[in-house]
């Protein structure tokens, strides 16, 4: 078929047209497979990442097994090595971040999508608490350290000297806790949970709002009504990865979380989670411990994997559920 | 000129709607318009886009307001009110003229719920499965969807999501039902039945629909204003020429605009 379009150019002289030539094909074939190389690298470097941190963590996971998840003590010294305080403090700190965070993200995208505001206004707090998320985690754990902790430590004290029966307030906080480190956790997360709802929120068709309205719904009738329940599934998967961030985030919580192996549900006692525990064990592990930490990195690795794909998996749905229409 | 040659009594007027004048900023949209529509009729707007047909329809429910630059000035009167009123709540007034719009737009929820929307906005008290099947048999889609209630609303076809608009829209009794081209974005024969529907609605309901379709305006609606647009003063001001029973003013226009426009002379 080239050949008898290249006769007919010798042929007609006005034509421009011309077939791609054989280096126009290559140069193509080579990107195509440069790019799908590059996409396949980055899967091959999970699973490499995972193969190594598995490998090394192997002889401790033989050695400890299933203990290593429920039991309660860190004692290097004696060879102790369980980790539940620090899987409870994990989802603790993250679950109240999450329920915080969650909160006023939601708020805020409801806020910055329904006309509350003029349309420039709206644009600058977006960019704002979009700036929230490139603030270090170091600067949020010096923040939680001297502004935030004599901040709340009165209204905590107060809050356990009259309702220390009730069990979130059973301790007094002295100093780094459970309770600022989830706090400080929740501003990280709040960016994500604000900019994903925002985009569900957005999505929605305007048909769909004019809906609610000619139905005769009071603004926040149609929010809470209509927009909040169309866009719940976006929202949803934005929660997900908040937490997702959540359960990974180590600095700021290393600083404000007291690295305390306790298991408790007070809101004020010192803490640890999974994170802390091997950002500050590592550099002074022996050999052994090196491969304990690494066993509790492939827990939390597994963790968090989870719950992002889940909630990857969850926002793609709701993009092609939404796009069906 | 237009009442006077109807044979109804104006005792009949639903809605007795006087337009000055629409803007839509510095934008004078529409003028001069009265349009009175009639009880248990269906009044069929029809003219050239950018008329204003949708711009008084939608004036009539109050949709407008959502729009921050619209400004009304005339009245528009419905049970003994002014619409346009300082004392009367644009939200009550679209719960009590019920509108169903160009695109088919149910909720993303169950097609039970869609349809119990208004009656719970409105804290209806009674019988909320009867009164949701009596809305979708009105709206001719009981028979569809009785054994599928509680699949998504979304789930349903172009022409039955519009009729279960419909159904969300009379589910709650409003004596006026407002319809925007209802049947623009369905195939023929989901417009035939729609069309039907609208003419078995008008025994219990007051129905306006605009509409595009000159064929439509002749099928359904009893009677036919027809609006067009004065570019005279440099603007696009859309105005009511005519307005009569759909036969006269199809057969026996009195305008010369209206005669051009019905055989097709401008659209």
């Amino acid at each position: 078929m080239s050949s008898s379009l290249s006769n007919q150019q010798q042929q007609n002289n006005d034509q421009i047209a011309v077939p791609p030539t054989p280096r126009d094909i290559l140069l193509d074939r080579i990107f195509r497979s440069l790019t799908t190389s590059f996409a396949w690298l980055t899967l091959l470097l999970i699973v490499y990442i995972v193969w190594e941190i598995g490998g090394t963590a192997l002889p401790a996971i033989k050695e400890i097994g299933f203990g290593f998840l429920t039991g309660t003590t860190w004692n290097p010294n004696q060879g102790e090595f369980g980790i539940l305080p620090q899987i409870w403090g994990t989802f603790y700190s993250s679950l109240l971040a999450l329920f915080l965070g969650g909160f006023f993200g939601v708020a805020i995208a409801v806020f910055l999508t329904q006309d509350f505001l003029p349309h420039k206004i709206q644009i600058v707090l977006k960019s704002i608490i979009e700036l929230l998320a490139a603030i270090p985690s170091v600067v949020y754990g010096l923040w939680g350290i001297f502004v935030l902790i004599p901040l709340i430590r009165p209204v905590a004290n107060w809050l356990h000297a009259t309702l220390g029966w009730v069990p979130f307030f059973s301790t007094s906080l002295s100093g780094p806790g459970m309770f600022p480190a989830a706090l400080v956790l929740s501003i990280m997360i709040l960016p994500t949970v604000a900019a994903i709802s925002q985009d569900a929120l957005s999505a929605i068709p305007s048909k769909i709002k004019e809906a609610a309205y000619g139905m005769g719904t009071t603004r926040w009738e149609a929010i809470l009504k209509v927009l909040l329940p169309t866009a719940s599934r976006g929202i949803f998967g934005g929660l997900v990865l908040g937490f997702g961030r959540a359960l990974g985030e180590t600095m700021a919580l290393a600083m404000l979380v007291g690295n305390s192996n306790q298991l408790s549900l007070s809101l004020f006692s010192p803490a640890d989670t999974l994170a802390a525990l091997l950002a500050l064990n590592f550099p002074e592990a022996s050999e052994y411990e090196t491969q304990v930490l690494m066993f509790a990195a492939v827990v939390l690795l597994f963790i968090t994997l989870a719950v992002n794909i889940v909630g990857e998996i969850i926002i793609s749905y709701s993009e092609r559920s939404g796009g069906k229409k | 000129m237009t009442s006077a040659q109807t044979t109804t009594t104006t005792d009949d007027v639903v809605i007795d709607c006087k337009v000055d004048k629409i803007f839509y900023g510095d934008f004078l949209a529409v003028r001069d318009s009265k349009v009175p529509i009639y009880k248990n009729k269906i009044t069929g707007f029809i003219g050239p886009s950018g008329c204003g047909k949708s711009t008084v329809l939608k004036s009539i429910n109050r949709m407008n307001d959502l729009v921050r630059i619209f400004r009304f000035e005339g009245n528009i009167h419905f049970e003994g009110q002014d619409l346009y009123g300082a004392t009367v709540d644009p939200v009550s007034v679209r719960r009590n003229i019920g509108m169903v719009f160009q695109q088919p737009n149910p909720f993303s929820m169950s097609i039970y719920e869609n349809v119990a929307f208004g009656l719970r906005l409105n804290r209806y008290k009674g019988n909320y499965d009867a009164r949701v099947e009596e809305a979708l048999r009105g709206a001719a889609l009981w028979k569809e969807v009785k054994d599928k209630l509680q699949n998504n609303g979304m789930s349903l076809s172009g022409g039955q999501q519009q009729r279960l608009c419909i159904a969300r829209a009379i589910a709650t009794k409003p004596p006026v039902l407002l319809m925007d081209e209802p049947c623009s974005a369905l195939d023929p024969i989901a417009t035939r039945q729609v069309e039907e529907l609208m003419i078995g609605l008008k025994s219990e309901y007051t129905v306006v629909i605009v509409t595009h379709n000159m064929q439509q305006a002749q099928r359904v609606a009893d009677k036919t204003a027809f609006f067009s647009v004065d570019i005279s003063k440099g603007g696009r001001t859309g105005y009511l020429v005519e307005m009569n029973d759909t036969g006269k003013l199809f057969e026996n226009p009195k305008e010369q605009l209206t005669r051009e426009y019905l055989s097709g002379e401008f659209s």
